[in-house]
């Protein structure tokens, strides 16, 4: 929770262009990618945004595909707010927020299809790899979004394809996950008539609408609105190319 | 399984025979569930959602209660044979996601400050799905609550719209998807306005589009939502206006 007063102060600058930590409106934080930081995942990546920290773990399996998918491999993504990264996070099984940043970063990477699910497949119907993507907040300090879906990025395009033989998973394999072209999200704040790009906890608390923009080739591949407030037309599509925009540095974050 | 069609539309027709601008036949109804505070159910071709309200009410868990004003929390569900391959009963990942937006898309314009510690609970039941229940049920919601009385800025009003490919694959712009068109468009938009006030209360999207596409759908969409929003006052008309053929 914020208190009035930094609610008031966080408008009041706004007024004037300014953000309490001295950035620009449209301006992100500074962003840093590290990848392959845990050996027994098949891909990984700690993404820090700011004082916002994410790692991201990819493990590889072998089961049985949806019934209508048959001849597709699976992905699964999960998030979990912990309550080691936050004072406003309370542990437990994942609570609506956590499922929200999940599936908002599943559907940026499902509907980009930057993972080749159809090279996964083992034996049609019955056997392929799922891919578990699994996100932990290490620091929460706003715009989680964005900070998990590049984590996610980074592990899934640096992660192993184990082989499979005779039942068995061989995980020191030199084969790559089928990785094809980046995804990333930028997610803004509305606050007051304002609109910011990447918010820190204090701006989330202080808006009363969220949206998050998922891009690839300057496409736009998702969307999701959060927050009881609305947006106008003009916000909407300011918001979008303000996100298409912003999609060429994040890309570069991940180089 | 069903196999990928060739095309969605052609020639300016989708494969139920609309045109890209055109939604399916719907109706709205309120007074559905006695019980309720108010209800109402809405119909979009095959889909068929139930909505039902009880509140301004004693609100449980206790923690939640807001001294200044009234939570609103939509529970939406899908009951287990409205679907091809039954659905396990109960609320999953999906359910508690599209709950959450729900909730948010009302909380917009429920007039809350009227009723501190209070919950207003909206129970979205889907009957039938043939794909764009989320705005299906958020339609029926919006009726349930004006039923209930619930004092509101305005009605919410949503429709969905998409991309869908022909036999080149090149992609057309349609609104109100039904199944077909979900499972093998190449984009889809759950999307609401608040009425009255015009802001943009819910927008979810997957697929892949350019900001014209995006921008072209929702022109579309917001024809289409003009013609929803008369269809939900004319429910509540028929049950609260005498006279009214």
């Amino acid at each position: 929770m914020i208190s009035n007063i930094t609610k008031k102060a966080i408008e009041d600058f706004l007024k004037d262009g300014r953000r309490l930590d001295g950035r620009k409106p449209d301006e992100f934080r500074k962003i840093k990618v590290e990848t392959g930081v845990v050996e027994k995942a098949e891909g990984s990546a700690i993404v820090s945004i700011g004082d916002s920290q994410v790692i991201v773990g990819v493990k590889l399996d072998v089961g049985e595909p949806f019934p209508d998918t048959p001849d597709k491999g699976v992905l699964m993504t999960g998030a979990e707010l912990t309550a080691m990264s936050s004072g406003e996070f309370e542990s437990g099984p994942p609570g609506e927020d956590a499922i929200e940043v999940a599936r908002v970063v599943d559907r940026a990477i499902r509907e980009s299809e930057v993972i080749n699910l159809e090279k996964l497949c083992i034996t049609p119907g019955e056997k392929v790899w799922m891919v578990f993507v699994d996100i932990y907040t290490l620091n929460a300090n706003g715009n989680i979004f964005d900070a998990a879906c590049l984590a996610a990025m980074a592990a899934l395009s640096t992660a192993r394809l184990p082989e499979y033989k005779d039942g068995e998973i061989i995980r020191d394999s030199k084969k790559k996950l089928p990785v094809d072209g980046t995804v990333v999200s930028a997610t803004f704040a509305k606050i007051g008539g304002h609109i910011v790009v990447d918010p820190t906890m204090e701006e989330e608390e202080a808006s009363s609408a969220r949206i998050t923009v998922g891009v690839k080739d300057g496409n736009i591949v998702s969307l999701q609105k959060g927050g009881d407030g609305g947006f106008s037309d003009k916000e909407i599509e300011e918001v979008l190319g303000r996100a298409i925009k912003h999609s060429k540095n994040l890309l570069k974050a991940l180089k | 399984m069903e196999k990928k069609p060739k095309y969605l539309i052609k020639g300016g027709k989708r494969l139920d025979g609309r045109k890209p601008e055109e939604f399916r036949k719907m109706k709205i109804s309120t007074g559905v569930v006695k019980n309720a505070d108010g209800s109402a159910v809405a119909e979009f071709g095959k889909t068929r959602v139930v909505a039902a309200v009880y509140g301004p009410r004693e609100l449980h868990p206790r923690h939640m209660i807001m001294s200044n004003k009234a939570l609103v929390r939509v529970k939406y569900d899908m009951l287990s044979f409205s679907v091809e391959d039954r659905k396990r009963p109960g609320p999953g990942r999906r359910e508690v996601e599209i709950s959450k937006v729900l909730s948010e898309a009302f909380r917009n314009v429920v007039f809350t400050e009227k009723f501190p510690r209070a919950a207003i609970d909206v129970f979205v039941s889907v009957v039938q799905a043939d794909a764009s229940t989320r705005i299906t049920g958020l339609n029926a919601a919006s009726v349930a609550l004006a039923d209930a009385g619930i004092p509101m800025r305005s009605l919410v009003t949503g429709m969905t719209f998409g991309k869908v490919y022909d036999g080149k694959g090149r992609g057309h712009v349609v609104v109100d998807v039904f199944k077909p068109e979900d499972q093998w468009g190449m984009a889809d938009v759950a999307y609401a306005r608040s009425y009255s006030t015009g802001e943009v209360v819910l927008l979810q999207m997957d697929g892949n589009m350019t900001k014209e596409e995006f921008l072209k759908g929702k022109e579309m969409a917001d024809k289409a939502i003009d013609a929803v929003y008369k269809e939900q006052v004319r429910a509540l008309k028929e049950k609260y206006v005498e006279g009214l053929e």
